[in-house]
């Protein structure tokens, strides 16, 4: 079973445990500027709302590599950057439409999630299940269920 | 280790920044944050120096656990000597800048001297430099953030600042960092704005670390994480509904003072409560809250983010005011209400947003709005003086006075002065609410005795934040104590005091004791910093910074008269409630106190306390 990254940001705090955790991950130190999760803050509305990649499966990113530098992670449906490979043109960064692969200026490379190789960090940091890692196929279930809910959990008609 | 090992010092007369390594040795006998801090402090000026002039400093300072995954490390503290008090100032506060500060490779940051002309100091990971800020004076927090952000193009960079308030010497100032959160207490705000600084915006890419046993940590700060889950406290009530879970509790425990302390009990208190918040409003079918926040790294999320009614007659024809932003927490909804009885929450939002967008305590502005209004009913005031009629209730008082503090105008520039000073230009200097010249917090001395004591005996002046026994006397943490009774509370004090000092000088946040002790802290600090910061020790340091403030205090004039409450708590008898009849019981607590602080009868640590102490 393929899972990926839900995000809901009703849930999201704005604390950025998982932008901390993403950092410590890959680099070592927690920096929420080293971090492939996002976290941005509405004011205005006080909506916060996490924004990672999503994994497309036809990745623009992938397929705009002039050096291959970006293939699938067979297990977990991960579009990774070898970084040995990589030349840091930044192709990719003008072909996601998404904007969440970025460039590197300390390492010359890019960077993008990948989902810490199925154990995403973010996910396990989250404190309120704002991130999830859940079956790739049923990322409606829970919402399906809250409707469902309206049906199931009301009273019999008299 | 978990240091980020630097200090940034500016010297604002000459201009001029410069790195120095920081005092590894002071790190391990003071902690961080506010200990460390102090102890720079206390260590670089004279006691009696005029707080407002350039001789004083003013230091912004995080801990060791601030910018890591330790649930709450995004606090730092703000130290100078208070020109509201005269003692020694020390204002926490939470957001996302302290973090940032420590991202950006520095501890801690000096000022001293003043500057020539209005700047602010840029930090962007290693580099720091004071630039011209003659385009931000004059200038709400809000608009000086938003017009840093867009100058420096950087909409990641966090900044600290201070509003029109600071710039023009209301003496209870803040200093505010991402819009709503506010190193509150004691005028450290008017001290930044003595000094013509006007702002510090930092950018930190670096990160935290130096971690001395990453794995360990991981694996300690997630046990602990879901202590602060699993409680009560820190993972229902605060979430849901803030601070502001104690407005009723604290109203039907008789503790809830009213009218400036004249009553202790709110008869509109529900009015005001979280569970008003949360209702749906007449006008528009909205609640006012609107959702929860976290700080930096908090996994407990108090913050509340409230959208005022915009057809309030306060806001009508301010649109600015109309979106989401920083909502009332329980001290600010009773500052700005209870303490003056008025119970219309649109109005109470109102006021805590311009505390917020001019960087006042509002604290201190509704406790002295609070003396003002009961000088009105007096007589002693009149409504040309004031510029409006002002019984207490009035939410038409609240909104236009606040108005007039936070731009200093008219009757305004007065109430900025704090209610000893306007209580005693007046006549009526018993009807200041203060100890140390500062404005109660929101528990009443009579029916929380521990509180009483904590508030005479506390190092800023009149606080909750130096020593909560109301933890213990209320909600039972961590062993339950009779409010009333005033006998084993002496050493209560003491112990909440000394636990405290220790969490607010590691860069957490002390709304994280409703479920840890100094033993959850300790592991977290042994994993990051180092093996040797046990309970035992934390203790210890805890009481030596205590300490530390006391003799600078000591040093600066103070004495044991000034460890007093107003005699309305001492002796005008709680009118309602579960407390009714009752004073404050100081005078049998007060010697108690000092014994168990190893002090002599004057309030000084004795030699003998000194040497146990390392002082």
């Amino acid at each position: 079973m393929q899972k990926v990254l839900h995000i809901d940001p009703e849930k999201c705090t704005g604390c950025l445990q998982c932008e901390m955790a993403c950092s410590f991950e890959n680099y070592g130190v927690f920096a929420t500027a080293k971090s492939r999760i996002k976290v941005f803050d509405f004011h205005e509305t006080g909506k916060k709302v996490p924004y990672t990649c999503t994994q497309c499966d036809e990745a623009w990113c992938l397929h705009a590599c002039p050096v291959e530098a970006i293939t699938m992670d067979r297990l977990t449906g991960a579009k990774v950057v070898n970084e040995t490979i990589c030349v840091g043109c930044k192709v990719c960064t003008i072909a996601c439409p998404f904007g969440t692969i970025n460039y590197v200026q300390e390492t010359g490379k890019v960077q993008k999630c990948d989902l810490c190789g199925g154990e995403p960090a973010c996910v396990e940091a989250c404190p309120t299940q704002a991130i999830t890692f859940i079956d790739a196929n049923w990322t409606g279930l829970g919402r399906m269920k809250q409707w469902a809910d309206k049906l199931g959990n009301q009273p019999a008609a008299a | 280790m978990s240091w980020a090992g630097k200090i940034l010092r500016v010297d604002l007369t000459a201009g001029s920044v410069k790195s120095e390594p920081l005092n590894r040795d002071w790190a391990q006998t003071y902690l961080g944050s506010r200990g460390l801090g102090s102890k720079y402090l206390v260590s670089e000026i004279d006691p009696k120096v005029d707080p407002l002039s350039p001789a004083n400093k003013i230091i912004w300072a995080t801990g060791p656990l601030t910018g890591t995954m330790a649930s709450t490390g995004g606090r730092y503290t703000v130290i100078t000597k208070s020109p509201l008090t005269g003692a020694i100032a020390c204002s926490n506060s939470g957001g996302y800048w302290g973090a940032e500060l420590k991202m950006a490779g520095w501890d801690m940051v000096i000022f001293e001297g003043k500057s020539a002309k209005p700047v602010y100091l840029y930090i962007n990971d290693d580099t720091a430099e004071l630039r011209d800020a003659a385009h931000l004076w004059g200038q709400s927090v809000w608009q000086t953030e938003a017009m840093l952000k867009t100058s420096l193009q950087d909409p990641l960079v966090r900044v600290s600042s201070i509003g029109k308030a600071g710039e023009n010497g209301v003496l209870y100032a803040a200093v505010i960092n991402d819009l709503h959160r506010a190193a509150g207490r004691s005028g450290v705000g008017t001290v930044m704005g003595s000094k013509n600084l006007k702002a510090i915006a930092v950018r930190g890419t670096k990160g935290v670390g130096n971690i001395r046993d990453p794995k360990a940590f991981m694996k300690v700060t997630y046990e602990k994480k879901k202590i602060l889950h699993d409680n009560a406290v820190t993972g229902q009530g605060l979430p849901a509904f803030g601070t502001q879970v104690l407005m009723n509790v604290i109203n039907e425990m008789g503790a809830l003072p009213t009218r400036n302390h004249r009553d202790v009990q709110f008869e509109s208190a529900k009015d005001i409560s979280a569970e008003a918040m949360a209702t749906p409003r007449k006008s528009d079918g909205k609640a006012q809250l609107v959702t929860n926040q976290a700080c930096f790294g908090c996994t407990i999320a108090c913050g509340r983010i409230s959208k005022i009614d915009a057809s309030h007659f306060t806001v009508s024809n301010k649109p600015q005011y109309w979106g989401a932003t920083g909502g009332l927490e329980y001290e600010a909804a009773w500052a700005l209400g209870a303490a003056n009885g008025v119970k219309d929450l649109e109005t109470l939002q109102y006021a805590t947003m311009l505390c917020n967008e001019e960087g006042i305590d509002p604290i201190s502005f509704g406790a002295t709005l609070g003396a003002v209004m009961e000088l009105y009913e007096m007589g002693v005031l009149s409504k040309e003086q004031i510029g409006i009629a002002a019984p207490f209730g009035s939410a038409e008082a609240l909104a236009f006075l606040v108005e007039e503090t936070v731009n200093s105008r008219g009757f305004g520039k007065e109430i900025g002065q704090g209610s000893k000073r306007l209580t005693a230009k007046y006549g009526y200097p018993d009807l200041s609410m203060t100890s140390k010249g500062q404005e109660f917090p929101a528990y009443d001395g009579r029916a929380i005795q521990g509180i009483g004591l904590a508030y005479a005996t506390s190092n800023r002046g009149g606080c909750h934040l130096r020593g909560y026994t109301v933890a213990s006397e209320v909600l039972g943490i961590p062993i339950k104590t009779d409010p009333l009774e005033h006998e084993g509370k002496p050493e209560l004090v003491k112990a909440f005091q000394d636990a405290t000092a220790a969490f607010d000088s590691s860069g957490l946040c002390v709304f994280t004791t409703f479920a840890w002790g100094l033993a959850d802290l300790a592991p977290q600090l042994q994993a990051a910093c180092g093996e040797q910061f046990t309970t035992e020790e934390l203790e210890k340091i805890g009481e030596r910074i205590w300490n530390m403030e006391r003799e600078f205090n000591n040093a600066a004039g103070f004495t044991k008269a000034d460890d007093s409450l107003p005699k309305r708590l001492l002796t005008e008898p709680a009118k309602t409630g579960p407390a009714k009849g009752k004073v404050n019981m100081l005078a049998e607590m007060l010697p108690k106190y000092y014994a168990a602080r190893g002090w002599d009868t004057e309030g000084r640590p004795t030699a003998e306390t000194r040497a146990r102490l390392s002082l």
